[in-house]
């Protein structure tokens, strides 16, 4: 399985989801702003350079990143973490990546995107036998402008919106806009911020909330946080972010957890799956 | 205004906040622990008239000789604590990064003539197409390659977008004061 790991981090360092391509597409055709459009044919470009020359879209190709949602029955378990940590050495020599895994102290550099708790493993069971691997580098840049805010609970929906909204604001252009951003909403801290990154990375752009009250708060944050005007790196726009994605989990009474984080236009995915019979496909 | 410009470039003055620079020669990298370490120990080879250039690259070696393969610009504004004394003492042209940089640095651009420019965000692939080769690299033992000092041969390297220039402008205290106006406007419409 280590073969097909390599491969789909690769896919995912060298070919930008379809879902984001095309809505960075439709953000270039609507952009009335001369400013952000030129950032928008830019990346537009970079993508196409790197997808035919098989080059990382970005120089920073990310903190090596799995979440797996692996089968109570799945018989490969024992394996699938030295696969994993075998397949970042590997990708790291072979694509090549860019070595990002630093001690916090000594400043040394691994050299291979190894390190205490590196690469980024977030474990999640389900029934079934098989397991499927989502390969998310995730840039610095972007993360830095994640967001947790503890707010008060009687704040409600309008307290959160302005959150949301204030952050967006505040992130400016340092994330590298467009970008797509999710929100966690209660929980504990930890909790809120791990619903955002789902929600941001994992959910396709453009696909709403199953909940018709979650779907049209993201309607409604996506559309104010274009008003923004900030636009394609900062530089002015109508297009800030591609979406906003928002999941939930029930709170404790007196907490209101916000957790948002931030994914940069590099919205860099890929998907392994693997079956029963140890069968690996790339999908 | 487009420029095509070739290294060391002598006038930065005339560029403008929106004009679109093309660069042909050599681009000098330069991050957090290189500024650092150049406004230490001084500078290994001349900077003056210089493009210089925020980003940690992804370079690796191909039967004995580099070979660039994303360099994409990083976040200037951590640059901020360093650059005014680095214009002040090496006297670059052009700055590029990604992002902007704060008033420390669009006073040193206005007193030394010199501009910053954006290059697009994450276009790593994009950027390694334009270079052509490395020319040298400094601190490489020492630093490692996302903070060493690389000298690249650039063939029409951009698009530059001038967004800070030597005359006091910043099209990002632009887009930043237009931006706050609409936050203002919107957080009324939630209280509502």
């Amino acid at each position: 399985m280590i073969d097909e790991i390599v491969y789909a981090i690769k896919k995912a360092e060298t070919q930008l989801s379809e879902d984001t391509v095309k809505a960075l597409k439709e953000a270039y055709e609507r952009e009335t702003n001369p400013m952000g459009k030129t950032q928008l044919e830019a990346i537009l470009k970079n993508v196409e350079v790197a997808r035919k020359e098989s080059l990382p879209m970005c120089q920073d190709t990310g903190l090596q990143t799995f979440f797996l949602e692996v089968g109570y029955d799945f018989p490969y378990m024992r394996e699938l973490k030295s696969a994993l940590v075998e397949a970042v050495r590997r990708a790291t020599r072979e694509i090549p990546l860019r070595p990002n895994a630093v001690h916090p102290f000594l400043h040394k550099n691994s050299g291979d995107n190894t390190g205490r708790f590196v690469p980024y493993i977030h474990w999640e069971l389900k029934e079934g036998d098989d397991a499927t691997i989502h390969v998310i580098p995730k840039g610095g840049g972007s993360e830095n402008m994640s967001g947790l805010y503890m707010l008060s609970p009687g704040v409600g929906i309008k307290g959160i919106k302005k959150a949301v909204i204030e952050h967006i604001f505040k992130s400016g252009g340092k994330p590298c806009p467009p970008t797509i951003i999710g929100v966690g909403i209660g929980g504990g801290a930890d909790l809120a911020l791990t619903l955002a990154k789902k929600a941001a990375i994992l959910r396709p752009i453009g696909v709403r909330h199953e909940e018709d009250f979650v779907a049209q708060l993201e309607e409604e944050l996506y559309e104010m946080a274009n008003k923004l005007g900030i636009g394609a790196m900062g530089l002015g726009g109508d297009t800030t972010v591609l979406d906003v994605h928002v999941e939930y989990a029930y709170r404790h009474p007196a907490t209101l957890p916000v957790g948002i984080v931030t994914q940069c236009w590099a919205n860099r995915r890929a998907k392994v799956h693997i079956d029963a019979n140890g069968k690996v496909e790339v999908v | 205004m487009e420029y095509h410009e070739r290294t060391p470039i002598e006038d930065a003055r005339k560029y403008r906040v929106g004009d679109v620079i093309y660069v042909t020669g050599e681009v000098i990298l330069a991050r957090d622990e290189a500024h650092k370490k150049l406004l230490e120990e001084g500078a290994p080879l001349d900077l003056k008239g210089s493009v210089i250039y925020h980003c940690g690259p992804v370079v690796t070696k191909v039967n004995g000789e580099w070979k660039v393969v994303a360099a994409g610009p990083t976040t200037s504004i951590r640059m901020e604590i360093f650059e005014d004394k680095f214009i002040e003492k090496f006297h670059p042209a052009i700055i590029v990064g990604k992002g902007g940089m704060g008033e420390r640095t669009l006073k040193a651009l206005k007193e030394h003539g010199a501009v910053y420019a954006a290059y697009t965000g994450g276009c790593g692939a994009l950027a390694a197409e334009r270079i052509k080769g490395v020319k040298e690299v400094h601190f490489l033992e020492e630093l490692g390659i996302p903070e060493a000092v690389w000298v690249f041969r650039v063939e029409e390297f951009g698009p530059l977008v001038v967004t800070m220039d030597s005359h006091g402008k910043s099209l990002y205290d632009d887009v930043d004061k237009n931006a706050r106006k609409n936050l203002e406007d919107i957080l009324k419409k939630i209280e509502r």
